[in-house]
């Protein structure tokens, strides 16, 4: 009785097991964490070939580096501007969205690794066999940090690659690595405030904007000096991990002494986190969970009613996502003539991207749209499948069980995700449209115009919506990897297909080569009547293979 | 009119044949066990049933219509309880009660207040936060709550505690006596036993055996346990006795239950001290059509703890 040992409450104890934890994660993410990864790389490296392709002369880049830090509203998508040699214009234009990505990589990492295994009673399996206390955390950062640091070095050996200078490449790794981590520490901290995992991602995702919004407010409203080549910025940009790997300003400054900030942030608020496991049972949030109705509104109980229950988030997110670069796109479109410069090679870049015309600012509405128009279809992707969430997860087969139709509960889906591409359609061109017109002048007729312009391509984007149903329909247990597949190639037949140097032929394939350069092409209507009923049919279709298949579980 | 009627029922999924001419009759107002071991094509068949699956050939009707047909029209008659229970997340249980039920046809208010209350279940939490458990609840409690004619119950108990098992089978009773029918599917011999009226055992996808408990128990055998005041000689030679075994003034064997007077008079002779014996349970008939292994193995534990559990 008196005897009774009390298990190792200090040092190693707590963290026994992290390697073996170490190496489960990286199994787990065998997959993921290599795309991540390498999709970075790949878009640092599409980027540096774009920048030293548009602006082969240091005249160019110079030009560049001096319009974009003029304009305010490029120094909020892109970050500031530090000199401009190759290197440093490409710095000014991928630092702050790597980081960004960054970010959001080590985000889900961590969450995924610490509250999700949590949620999921996994981490109860595990810590029930000889594992630490800490060892779950530990093991979620130590692979956070690790892949961070694999990314800033996959980065240096392409930019070393690209001719670029040696420790400039290398500050520019690790100021993207430095903001990674800051946002591995970031979610290491929401994962043990709440007990779901999806709402420690959202509150990471939120600090995640609220750091790009802190730098975007500091980069705009600071001043340019150097002959237009520096941008000083104000004070909200320090306050920001992302504003820190700015501030490092690879290929300028090199300021190796700003990456003491992420490492400092880290440090301390990875010591809060792992001060708050130890005061806190497995599987509880320091925040609990809040109870909710006792009863469902009058609306839930119906096909419609319960399908958008489960499509509302999605919808608000993407609303979310949309109306921001639609504004942003949109308050830019006036500074397009400058801020393209006089280069050649942009016009006839825009010219590939969709517009064909002479005129920029519609040739430059023209390809804006036709990008967003494939991220609508992303959404319309991401929604539909969550029909197949539905069946896989077991939920469907309890829906299907009462008195719903398997038609009417798919039609419910594949109607709300047609409204939800209608309304996002809508919300691009007006806003798109309010921002040009409010730099502009003239509102309502941009409004019109553009929104009338951004409608356009709904019907390419039923059919996207109408292949995501079919492929459910037919091929359940492949469908989202296939939905994903065909909205790729979409995009490489699509806006990257001129760059890629496609056929025509090929590139209609695709339903988006079949929309006009909308606002800078006439609009005939043939081709959209053609792309809705081809969406029709195919709707139907996926209805009946539905109806004739059995349910699959995982 | 038979509520369930299946008949040479065949289910494949690739290579496995999950069922392999399967044939179940649940009449009308019957509760009614269904019994096998895992993987056995307990819940294939209930799929079928529902309409989720659509069998390779066989014959299905299910109160009266084609389950894979009508089954919007049938499913307004019937609720479904899945073994495993999968809830939205972000639903509350009263919210995913609601949403089960109405999108049924709606529920009776006064006996979901009052399942609730049973079940002790909280309908304001996330259903995130739910046990396996409580979750079986949700779905107990949506299914219950419904006026329907046909109960489909697939393993409806795991997770339960013996309290709510016996809140469960106190329900199971209410419905039935309100003549309603039920399917219930189940590994937990006592529950079958304590509810249902007949039983159907599978086994690989087949029907092994079907009838009432009283006809199925004639299908197997009395164990005995006798003290006499002189050693037991000559059992071995009455019909329908095995097993026989005699240590000193202490018997044990097993009777077919149609030899249970002869054994009697035999043992009569010997003048009887004490006597136990022990009606054959589902448990046994459940474990004679699982691999001669798992039975003997059965056995040996039946033996040892039949002294405690006589009646």
């Amino acid at each position: 009785m008196s005897t009774v040992t009390a298990p190792e409450s200090s040092g190693r104890g707590r963290y026994a097991g992290t390697a073996r934890l170490v190496r489960f994660a990286l199994r787990r993410d065998r997959i993921q964490l290599p795309v991540w990864l390498l999709a970075l790389t790949a878009l640092q490296a599409f980027s540096a070939a774009s920048v030293f392709g548009l602006y082969p002369t240091e005249a160019d880049l110079r030009s560049f580096a001096v319009a974009t830090a003029a304009s305010p509203v490029a120094l909020a998508t892109n970050g500031i501007v530090s000199g401009y040699s190759a290197g440093a214009v490409l710095a000014s234009q991928i630092v702050m969205p790597l980081s960004l990505a960054a970010g959001l990589m080590s985000t889900l990492l961590v969450v995924r690794h610490t509250r999700q295994n949590e949620e999921t009673g996994r981490a109860e399996l595990v810590e029930a066999a000889v594992v630490g206390r800490k060892a779950l955390l530990t093991a979620a950062l130590v692979v956070a940090v690790g892949g961070n640091v694999v990314l800033g070095l996959l980065n240096v050996v392409v930019l070393i690659a690209l001719g670029l200078p040696l420790d400039g490449s290398v500050a520019l790794g690790a100021a993207v690595a430095g903001a990674g981590i800051a946002f591995a520490a970031i979610a290491a901290l929401t994962a043990q405030v709440t007990d779901s995992a999806r709402t420690a991602n959202g509150l990471a995702g939120a600090a995640l904007g609220v750091a790009f919004g802190l730098r975007a407010v500091g980069d705009m409203t600071g001043t340019v000096t150097d002959a237009g080549t520096r941008v000083v910025t104000g004070w909200p940009t320090w306050v920001s991990p992302i504003g820190w790997a700015e501030q490092v300003r690879p290929y300028d400054d090199n300021a190796w002494w700003v990456l003491a900030l992420p490492a400092a942030f880290a440090l301390v608020l990875g010591s809060v986190a792992f001060a708050l496991t130890e005061h806190r049972d497995l599987g509880s949030g320091l925040v609990p969970t809040r109870p909710g109705p006792a009863r469902a509104s009058r609306s839930l109980p119906t096909a419609v009613g319960s399908a958008w229950r489960m499509q509302r988030m999605i919808l608000f997110w993407w609303a979310f996502g949309v109306a921001v670069l639609a504004a942003t796109y949109g308050a830019i479109g006036d500074q397009i003539d400058d801020f393209l410069g006089s280069g050649e090679q942009v016009s006839d870049m825009m010219e590939q991207l969709g517009g064909g015309t002479t005129d920029m600012v519609d040739a430059y509405f023209a390809a804006i749209f036709g990008v967003m128009a494939i991220a609508v279809a992303g959404y319309a992707v991401q929604a539909l499948l969550r029909m197949r969430g539905e069946e896989s997860a077991g939920r469907l087969e309890s829906v299907l069980a009462t008195a719903v139709s398997r038609p009417r509960w798919m039609l419910a889906h594949v109607g709300l995700v047609t409204a939800g591409i209608v309304a996002l359609q809508l919300l691009t061109g007006a806003v798109a449209g309010l921002a040009f017109g409010l730099v502009t002048g003239g509102v309502p007729e941009q409004v019109v115009r553009l929104t009338g312009a951004a409608l356009v391509f709904v019907p390419a984007i039923l059919v996207v919506a109408a292949a995501v149903a079919l492929l459910f329909g037919a091929f359940p247990a492949w469908s989202a990897g296939l939905s994903w597949g065909f909205l790729a190639l979409c995009l490489a037949l699509g806006p990257l297909g001129g760059l890629l140097g496609l056929s025509a032929t090929v590139r209609d394939l695709s339903p988006f080569a079949h929309i006009p350069a909308v606002p800078a092409a006439q609009v005939t209507a043939t081709p959209l009547v053609w792309l809705v009923v081809i969406a029709v049919v195919v709707d139907a279709a996926a209805v009946v293979l539905f109806r004739r298949r059995d349910l699959t579980t995982s | 009119m038979a509520a369930i009627s299946v008949h040479d029922l065949v289910k494949t999924f690739g290579p496995t044949r999950a069922l392999d001419g399967l044939d179940l009759e649940v009449g009308t107002g019957e509760v009614h066990g269904f019994l096998g071991p895992n993987g056995s094509g307990k819940s294939t068949t209930i799929r079928v049933l529902l309409g989720l699956l659509r069998a390779d050939s066989g014959e299905a009707r299910l109160l009266d219509g084609d389950p894979w047909r009508d089954a919007v029209k049938l499913h307004q008659r019937l609720a479904y309880v899945p073994g495993d229970v999968n809830l939205w997340p972000n639903l509350t249980g009263g919210e995913a009660i609601d949403l089960l039920a109405g999108l049924r046809g709606g529920l009776d208010e006064s006996r979901r207040a009052q399942l609730l209350e049973r079940f002790e279940l909280d309908p304001t939490k996330k259903a995130r936060t739910y046990s396996k458990g409580n979750r079986q609840k949700v779905a107990l409690v949506a299914a219950f709550a419904s006026d329907v004619e046909l109960y489909v119950l697939d393993e409806p108990t795991s997770g339960l505690d013996p309290l709510m098992e016996s809140v469960f089978q106190d329900c199971v009773e209410e419905m039935s006596d309100a003549g309603k029918t039920v399917l219930l599917s189940s590994h937990i011999l006592a529950e079958v036993e304590a509810l249902c009226d007949r039983v159907s055992i599978i086994r690989e996808g087949r029907t092994v055996e079907t009838g009432t408990l009283a006809e199925l128990r004639h299908l197997t055998r009395t164990s005995i346990i006798a003290e006499t005041q002189r050693p037991v000689t000559g059992l071995e030679a009455v019909q329908g006795v095995h097993d026989v075994r005699v240590d000193g003034l202490r018997t044990w064997c097993e009777v077919d239950t149609s030899a249970i007077d002869a054994v009697m008079r035999h043992l009569l002779s010997f003048r009887i001290t004490s006597l136990t014996s022990t009606p054959p349970t589902l448990e046994e008939l459940f474990l004679r059509h699982y691999g001669d292994e798992l039975a003997r193995e059965g056995e040996n534990h039946r033996r040892a703890e039949s002294g405690t559990r006589a009646r």
